[in-house]
């Protein structure tokens, strides 16, 4: 866990106040419980982009491992996590932002991967290549991304 | 996930049922594979003792194949991967190298090579190392038959040889050493099976020790054992090497992959066979 956990309520409140630029990866704030509070890009999330993003391969893929009845028109829901439905009524923006962006803060033991974290791996790769990185990484999902998915999983209020 | 059974992943999964609307029926446990009506594979065995206190039963990878993946592989006329040790046979009976000798010259018939599949990867003392079939099959045509270039470690050859190889041993139960001289390398593969790599930070523990049986996305999470290797994967057409299968795992977790035949591999090979001891040897397999 490299990333600093930060516990002034200040700091907080700082990264809101700049939130018209995208928040890089090594500088989110959580809180001492994972959850993040201020957007990571001060606008607002596209709920529609952000199931795309779930469903996609090639981009959230959240489906290889969760299960979404509202998805259930897009194949193969996997079981690998809970099932994300009912979710905005278990978790505020904070805290579903702060897991996506990575969830061991939450859950040590979880093997979700962090999608906003771009340092502290073993041999991490260039993308799926099998080679090694040349460069900094680039995280799973970008920003405004993540900031789509969230505005989606508020909208799971159903069992 | 001490007490784990497959029934809990069928479980789960029914209740998915209405959601994806795919069929479960493959994860189930209890059928037998026997290969040409009289060979007969173990695919469910108690879990050897090292590993029982995380994992009770081992099931061999066909266990979470579809009706027809199984059936594949329970006729040798219907199983492609014997194609391919068929031309292993050819080369076994082919002279290569200097010294004007085939592998026959030595062994006088693959058969003769029943036992090697299920007791590999095995300390070589004249070595001082832990060798796999592979590393066997180079020091063969190096130290003994004069071969100046030998197969690639996970050239087509190499795959059709090493085919032959577990064609013969199939049926035999995987009896690898973990202790004695292997014990380091041993242990080394542990640490590489419990280390989370990549971008994704997944070690192989995530998926095939505590997640076996459960979907991701489209394909059941095995077990990962190794006793079907080298496998015919309906996805890519050809046998594959159990090491081309590590560096696929590796690099799937966003990773930088380790090398066929490194020491990394060797270690993580040796680990992964044993955690399948007591299941039998059943390459060529058909996977997907």
């Amino acid at each position: 866990m490299k990333r600093q956990i930060m516990l002034a309520a200040g700091l907080m409140l700082a990264a809101t106040s700049l939130q018209a630029d995208v928040v890089a990866p090594n500088d989110v704030v959580a809180n001492e419980y994972g959850e993040i509070a201020a957007s990571l890009t001060g606008q607002a999330g596209n709920p529609q982009r952000g199931a795309e993003i779930m469903v996609s391969r090639a981009a959230g893929n959240c489906l290889a491992c969760h299960q979404v009845s509202a998805l259930d028109e897009f194949a193969w829901h996997g079981e690998v996590g809970p099932s994300l439905d009912g979710v905005a009524t278990r978790w505020d923006e904070a805290g579903l932002r702060g897991l996506i962006v990575n969830a061991d803060v939450m859950f040590p033991d979880s093997i979700m991967p962090s999608f906003y974290r771009i340092s502290g791996y073993t041999r991490p790769g260039d993308a799926y290549t099998g080679k090694a990185p040349e460069g900094e990484l680039s995280p799973l999902l970008a920003a405004q991304d993540i900031e789509d998915v969230v505005a989606y999983l508020m909208t799971l209020t159903d069992y | 996930m001490t007490g784990k059974t497959l029934l809990g992943g069928v479980a789960a999964a029914g209740l998915a049922v209405g959601v994806a609307g795919i069929g479960f029926a493959d994860i189930r446990t209890g059928d037998s594979l026997v290969i040409n009506g009289d060979l007969a594979m173990i695919t469910e065995a108690p879990a050897p003792e090292f590993l029982q206190d995380r994992v009770t039963t081992i099931y061999s990878g066909w266990v979470f194949r579809t009706d027809e993946t199984r059936a594949m592989q329970a006729d040798d006329f219907d199983n492609p991967a014997m194609l391919y040790a068929e031309q292993g046979l050819t080369a076994f009976e082919t002279a290569m190298g200097s010294e004007g000798k085939s592998c026959a010259s030595c062994h006088e018939n693959a058969e003769s090579l029943a036992g090697v599949r299920a007791s590999y990867p095995k300390w070589d003392a004249e070595h001082g190392a832990v060798q796999t079939v592979e590393m066997q099959i180079i020091e063969c045509q190096t130290e003994r038959m004069g071969v100046a270039e030998p197969y690639g470690y996970d050239s087509q050859a190499m795959r059709n040889m090493a085919s032959l190889i577990a064609s013969v041993g199939r049926g035999q139960t995987i009896n690898v050493a973990i202790d004695g001289p292997v014990a380091e390398t041993w242990a080394f593969g542990e640490e590489i099976y419990y280390t989370k790599y990549g971008q994704l930070e997944l070690s192989c523990a995530d998926c095939h020790e505590n997640n076996y049986g459960n979907l991701i996305r489209a394909d059941h999470l095995s077990q990962g054992q190794i006793n079907g290797f080298p496998a015919y994967r309906l996805k890519n057409a050809n046998v594959n090497s159990v090491h081309g299968r590590f560096r696929g795992c590796i690099r799937d977790t966003r990773g930088e992959t380790f090398a066929v035949g490194s020491p990394e591999f060797v270690a993580l090979e040796l680990y992964v066979a044993s955690r399948g001891n007591g299941l039998t040897v059943e390459g060529p397999s058909v996977r997907n």
